[in-house]
């Protein structure tokens, strides 16, 4: 189908430009973020939202089920490197560099967490994201959370 | 890995795989060796798996200290700053905490995370922790 539209979505107009949706599945489904069992929800040009499901053995403790705040920072890093990518166009291999979680308040009691990040500048070299961590209401975040990536396009070997 | 090595972790730590490997003086030294949940990039530690031991790292030494001063509350997590400093490689990892300021409502912990090379940290991290009475 011809795409019509003016300011087409990103991985719409460019078959090889970095489409989350359809990278999701496969960048999730291994690993730590596939041992984590996150899914893509969403995303714009430069953000990307993913959903970490509720699961007994991610819990924080043993009495209480809410799930840790660990598998949030996995959550929250995942989302980051997704919306880089999509505002990036293209999948470079970028390294975490710093990322700060901020803790508003713990999930509620089995409920999944989303994870909202966007890549708010892109320089030759760095990436800097800031998003928010929510168990289904965006206006009542459980976390907020600052990082910055670094573009290790050259030589992996030295990151 | 034998229970004992996984008392008084998180159910989500336990579930990760990590371990308490050794204690310094009172300091828990936590592990986990590479495995597919903790791994990133194809044969990398994922910065998020990392992130998990740091922060268990944390709170298994706060629950230490708070132990042997007879001292009883419920944990939250206020903060975590974390710094990567170099890719995790295929091997086993290790994580430390220091208590750099125990106060009556909250604590500042610094972790370190390591592999082969004790003196090059390959993550580093800041936390605060609120401690409050414990039936809240």
């Amino acid at each position: 189908m011809a795409d019509q539209t003016k300011h087409p979505e990103p991985g719409r107009s460019n078959p090889n430009r970095f489409d989350p949706s359809r990278a999701a599945p496969m960048l999730l489904s291994h690993g730590h973020a596939g041992w984590l069992g996150l899914e893509y929800c969403g995303h714009g040009a430069d953000w990307v939202e993913l959903k970490l499901p509720w699961r007994e053995d991610l819990l924080g403790e043993d009495d209480h089920e809410v799930l840790a705040s660990g598998p949030i920072i996995s959550l929250m890093d995942m989302a980051s490197g997704l919306c880089i990518w999509t505002k990036m166009g293209g999948f470079n291999a970028i390294a975490t560099l710093d990322l700060r979680v901020d803790y508003q308040r713990p999930a509620r009691e089995r409920a999944a967490v989303f994870g909202h990040a966007e890549c708010y500048r892109l320089t030759r070299s760095a990436a800097f994201v800031r998003g928010f961590a929510h168990d289904g209401d965006p206006d009542d975040p459980v976390a907020h959370i600052a990082g910055v990536f670094m573009s290790i396009g050259g030589d992996p070997r030295n990151v | 890995m034998s229970d004992a090595g996984k008392a008084g972790l998180t159910p989500y730590a336990r579930s990760l795989g990590i371990t308490v490997h050794d204690e310094e003086h009172g300091a828990p030294v936590l592990m986990f060796d590479f495995g597919g949940e903790v791994e990133g990039r194809p044969g990398h530690l994922h910065g998020g798996a990392t992130s998990g031991l740091l922060e268990t790292a944390a709170y298994a030494i706060l629950r230490n200290e708070l132990a042997r001063l007879g001292r009883k509350h419920r944990l939250k997590p206020i903060n975590i700053t974390v710094q990567f400093l170099s890719a995790g490689k295929q091997r086993p990892t290790y994580a430390k905490g220091r208590i750099t300021k125990l106060g009556r409502r909250n604590a500042n912990i610094a972790v370190e995370a390591w592999q082969d090379d004790r003196d090059r940290p390959i993550a580093t991290a800041i936390m605060n922790i609120f401690m409050t009475d414990e039936d809240r």
